[in-house]
């Protein structure tokens, strides 16, 4: 029987404990033993295992043992309002999000556009204004890098006074990771010309409510991006298609889909959505304006609520980190509702701007535990503790609609409850 | 390096990088790109001509808006209320209104003349979208009833929450 470090509380093992093998760490004072594994059945044919398959399509999908693999959507039937298609975490693993897995969030429908009627123009305070098509932006220099889209509204229903018991999805679903591949902004704006009294621009799409944000000129010369694909294929409609603004690190809404025009202006427009619903109330009555910045945050998935333990002994606990502000540094596990921390395992690879894998070895006893991770960045920022979160941004008065707003940019810790029976529930701590 | 010569190797840099860009932008007169541009801005800019009263406000939102937002602004169960509001004190869930958010009157013509009504989309005039702004603006005490909205006027109008607001990241601006 091999032994593992103990790094925390309730059978947190060290996070190198399998990485390098197991029995390179035996050498610990307080050791678990990992009991050995019940006997197996003689090992049989299954009968895919004596006939030929079944015939290949041009797109392949899941499995059909997959198919409650998908997102749940805020407004199936597509009545006259918004709508949410939340990506299920609690189901996925690594760090790229299927496309076809990943969040959406449309306010007026998802739009038909046909790619080769489609034009971009970059005007406004510029030296020529210009339009650009799919076509020719398929000629331009490329760039692909991986990176989170998060909606600011995201996880809003940690904001309940009283944990809703709901899915990491439910909770966390307007989050997910792909690899992005575009063109990078600032060569059209070079190309364009940038008046230098010039210090934002306006970025609007082509939907029917031609949704704008305000976005400084700053973030467009530095990292933004006119996205083209998304994990190599061309974007989802609900993600943009044909062509995107992505925003590394930026609050989702400023990731404007549909892209059709760019204005260069020497002020913010102070558009509904960046001056009304992406500002949030603070206890008090203030309101923050300009939250472009999705912070540190981390939350596991595995296990979390949904799941269930079947009996003690090993398993993982996993989850994903991501920061706006770069890339994560630490990510600490929790096993006893913060008392004591070990440091989890960084799935490489870790980059900026985009989804952490987390990882850390745990034996389950069969005890009552509470799982939490926390995050750190590379610029030093840490994920807040629950109760220094609520006390500045503040909390409901009673439980919302899980798929309501109640606040905005939660960032804080999420915590799930074992019990003796390996049920998971929400709670905080 | 000094000034001068830091200016001129950035100088070579940017022509070095306009040569490298593929070019492939085709050019558009600014005045061409009307149709599309409806970007209003705080100060007035890009307002365009005509005017609205509240009366014909009143008209234009009982025949267009109120099978959603309700008669005289008040709600239904289709679309938000447009008139009233609870202090923002009252906590962080508290529904943002016109009257008790919302920081400039230019967001109100911009967002109704780009999204409204949320199934015709920019079929309403110039002059009913500054009637229609004239209509809530009154309906929520924030201008008098024989105000006119229009290019001058509108960016004037002074909303109740224009200082309730912090700037979460300066830096990053």
């Amino acid at each position: 029987m091999d032994k593992f470090e103990v790094v925390a509380g309730n059978g947190l093992l060290h996070r190198r404990a399998f990485l390098r093998g197991g029995s390179a760490f035996a050498a610990a004072v307080t050791g678990y033993a990992l009991a050995r594994s019940a006997t197996a059945a003689p090992l049989a044919d299954a009968p895919w295992s004596r006939e030929m398959g079944a015939a290949m399509p041009p797109v392949q999908a899941p499995s059909r043992f997959e198919k409650h693999v998908v997102r749940t959507l805020s407004n199936p039937n597509n009545e006259l309002r918004n709508s949410h298609a939340r990506t299920p975490h609690q189901m996925l693993q690594g760090t790229i999000t299927p496309a076809s897995l990943h969040f959406t969030i449309n306010h007026s429908g998802v739009p038909d556009i046909d790619p080769a009627q489609h034009k971009l123009a970059i005007h406004g305070m510029v030296r020529q204004p210009l339009v650009f098509t799919a076509e020719s932006l398929s000629r331009y220099p490329m760039v692909s890098r991986m990176g989170f889209v998060e909606c600011g509204g995201n996880s809003a229903p940690m904001f309940s006074n009283e944990p809703i018991q709901a899915t990491a999805q439910a909770l966390h679903g307007l989050v997910s990771s792909s690899e992005w591949t575009g063109v990078p902004l600032a060569v059209l704006l070079d190309e364009a010309g940038v008046d230098p009294k010039a210090k934002w621009f306006v970025a609007e799409g082509a939907d029917s409510l031609a949704l704008s944000r305000s976005i400084p000129l700053k973030k467009g010369l530095d990292d933004a991006m006119v996205a083209l694909y998304q994990n190599g294929e061309r974007l989802m409609p609900g993600n943009g298609y044909p062509m995107r603004l992505l925003l590394p690190g930026y609050e989702g809404n400023m990731n404007v889909k549909f892209l059709r025009r760019i204005k260069l202006v020497d002020q913010p427009a102070m558009s509904y959505y960046e001056s009304r619903t992406y500002s949030q109330i603070l206890p008090g009555g203030k309101a923050y304006r300009f939250y472009f910045v999705q912070e540190v945050k981390s939350f596991i998935t595995h296990p979390s609520f949904g799941h269930a333990l079947r009996g003690q002994g090993y398993y993982e606990i996993s989850g994903v980190a991501y920061s706006g502000n770069g890339r994560i540094a630490k990510v600490l596990v929790s096993a006893d509702g913060g008392k004591s921390w070990g440091e989890a395992a960084l799935q490489e690879p870790v980059l900026p701007k985009a989804f952490t894998r987390f990882r850390m070895p745990w034996r389950w006893d069969g005890r009552p535990v509470v799982l939490q991770s926390r995050a750190w960045d590379e610029a030093g920022n840490v994920q807040p503790l629950r109760a220094e979160f609520v006390a500045q941004r503040g909390e409901t008065k009673k439980p919302p609609n899980p798929l309501a707003f109640p606040n905005q940019h939660y960032n804080s810790l999420t915590s799930w409850a074992v019990d003796g029976n390996g049920e998971i529930k929400h709670v905080y701590a | 390096m000094s000034t001068l010569r830091l200016a001129v190797a950035l100088a070579l840099a940017s022509s070095a990088a306009l040569a490298q860009s593929p070019g492939l932008g085709t050019r558009i007169s600014e005045a061409d790109t009307a149709a599309w541009d409806i970007s209003i801005l705080p100060d007035g800019t890009g307002l365009p001509a005509g005017s609205g009263t509240v009366a014909q406000g009143a008209h234009i939102f009982a025949a267009k808006c109120a099978m959603c937002h309700g008669e005289g602004g008040k709600g239904s169960p289709a679309g938000n209320a447009l008139v009233g509001g609870a202090p923002l004190a009252s906590g962080i869930e508290t529904t943002k209104t016109i009257a008790n958010f919302w920081g400039y009157p230019t967001t109100l013509f911009d967002f109704i003349r780009r999204a409204m009504p949320f199934q015709q989309p920019r079929t309403l005039s110039d002059n009913e979208v500054y009637a229609l702004a004239a209509y809530l603006f009154a309906q929520n005490k924030i201008i008098g009833e024989n105000e006119v909205m229009n290019a001058k006027t509108l960016p004037q109008v002074k909303m109740p929450n224009r200082d309730g607001f912090i700037i979460r990241f300066p830096d990053r601006i």
